[in-house]
């Protein structure tokens, strides 16, 4: 863990192990830098929680989409054209009256990435993946959330490669809206549990 | 393993703190981070397994003491060392002293977004029917292996029941080690959450986990 790195002492020392770790790599011929720029460029920029926000305004506005969605997600989420790594195999939970959905993973970080982009911070940190599976409702306070106590929870813990979508319920005094307009009440938090959708303005 | 990975139902990390409009990355370093961890999976020398291992494998007080592309980047060096791409030597250096391992494949940047576009399915066919139905009350397995596992401590010896019976999924405890794929079938099994936590739970509470067959007995 002592690497020293002159050449590198205007950045913090784990700043300096990942670029010398870079360097070395591209060096020997194993990574291509230009391949890191459009991977940074794809989760910054092009896929998010954009994605899914427009997966769950279908489902509130054309009930066939829903019962695909709940039957077979990853079809179709790909018919949207959301594709690919850490959403190669996807569930849509469905929050209702009686129950309210949350995902966790215990074990390590699984996310859907391709329809909520790179996980937040607190998802892949101890707080969260230690208490969502004991204590949830005590965590969703923590994101300004209480629950009904007669209100169901389910948590899933993400242990295999499935990857979990929560559908929030469709906030009323918004029928007729359009998708687009819809999905603009769709959170990254809605669709982790951890929130609800808004309310209209 | 019974690794710091396995936080469920653990107690005394403090409260969430969610941060509002939290940016994807908090330092330059992150994306390069990412994008480095990313590219050296391409090459095709490890699986997800054998990575999430990796990760789960570094010392509790180091893994509890990083952030996440913290715990990345120290188990990818891990994994570069143990495959031959890069050795101590290097790291000490900070550059290239030793010759590298050939790899299967490097990733280009114009092979980027049809890779990450395609994934890694990790479905498999299973020759023999699943041993369980929708329905089916379960019981997961009470057992503490040394290597890799899915079935989290909290989850160990309770009883449960199938919801859902999904695909053949690789098997992450032996394909983690270099054994093979060897796919079962995967297992969406519920469960109260006073069977779980016991005194005191939350009597709305239940917990589900994705089970692979051989992690449970029918009960």
């Amino acid at each position: 863990m002592s690497h020293d790195h002159d050449h590198d002492n205007e950045l913090d020392p784990f700043a300096a192990r990942v670029r010398a770790l870079e360097t070395i790599l591209t060096r020997k011929g194993l990574i291509d830098p230009a391949a890191i720029d459009v991977i940074v460029d794809t989760y910054e920029t092009r896929i998010g929680p954009r994605n899914g926000a427009r997966v769950v305004a279908k489902a509130w506005a054309d009930p066939a989409f829903a019962e695909w969605l709940k039957s077979d997600a990853t079809a179709a989420i790909e018919s949207l054209s959301y594709t690919g790594r850490q959403g190669e195999h996807m569930q849509a939970v469905f929050n209702t009256e009686e129950t309210h959905n949350l995902v966790v993973c215990t074990l390590c970080s699984c996310y859907p990435w391709s329809v909520l982009g790179l996980p937040p911070v607190w998802y892949k940190a101890p707080p969260y993946r230690s208490r969502a599976v004991i204590d949830p409702r005590g965590v969703l306070e923590e994101f300004g959330l209480t629950l009904p106590a007669t209100k169901k929870i389910r948590v899933w813990d993400s242990t295999a490669e499935l990857r979990y979508l929560v559908v929030p319920m469709r906030p009323e005094g918004t029928e007729g809206w359009s998708e687009e307009r819809l999905a603009d009440l769709v959170s990254r938090d809605a669709m982790i549990g951890t929130g609800l959708a808004r309310q209209p303005a | 393993m019974n690794g710091p990975q396995d936080l469920g139902g653990q107690m005394g990390f403090g409260p969430v703190a969610p941060e509002v409009d939290e940016p994807y990355f908090h330092a330059a370093w992150e994306r390069r981070a990412l994008g480095v961890t990313l590219c050296a999976g391409a090459m095709g020398a490890w699986n997800i397994d054998e990575s999430r291992h990796a990760r789960e494998s570094l010392h509790p007080a180091d893994y509890y003491a990083s952030s996440y592309y913290e715990i990345w980047i120290k188990a990818l060096e891990v994994l570069l060392k143990r495959h031959g791409f890069v050795t101590e030597r290097d790291l000490e250096a900070g550059t290239v002293v030793d010759p590298a391992a050939v790899p299967k494949r490097v990733l280009k940047a114009e092979n980027v977004p049809d890779v990450l576009a395609k994934g890694g399915p990790c479905d498999r066919p299973v020759a023999q029917p699943g041993r369980f139905k929708a329905g089916d009350p379960v019981r997961t397995k009470n057992f503490n292996p040394t290597g890799h596992t899915r079935l989290p401590r909290y989850a160990r010896g309770k009883h449960g029941t199938i919801e859902a019976v999904h695909n053949g999924f690789v098997f992450p405890d032996s394909n983690a080690h270099g054994q093979g794929e060897n796919p079962q079938w995967v297992y969406t099994v519920v469960f109260e959450g006073s069977e779980i936590w016991g005194e005191g739970a939350d009597p709305t509470l239940s917990v589900s986990i994705d089970a692979w067959e051989s992690y449970l007995e029918p009960a």
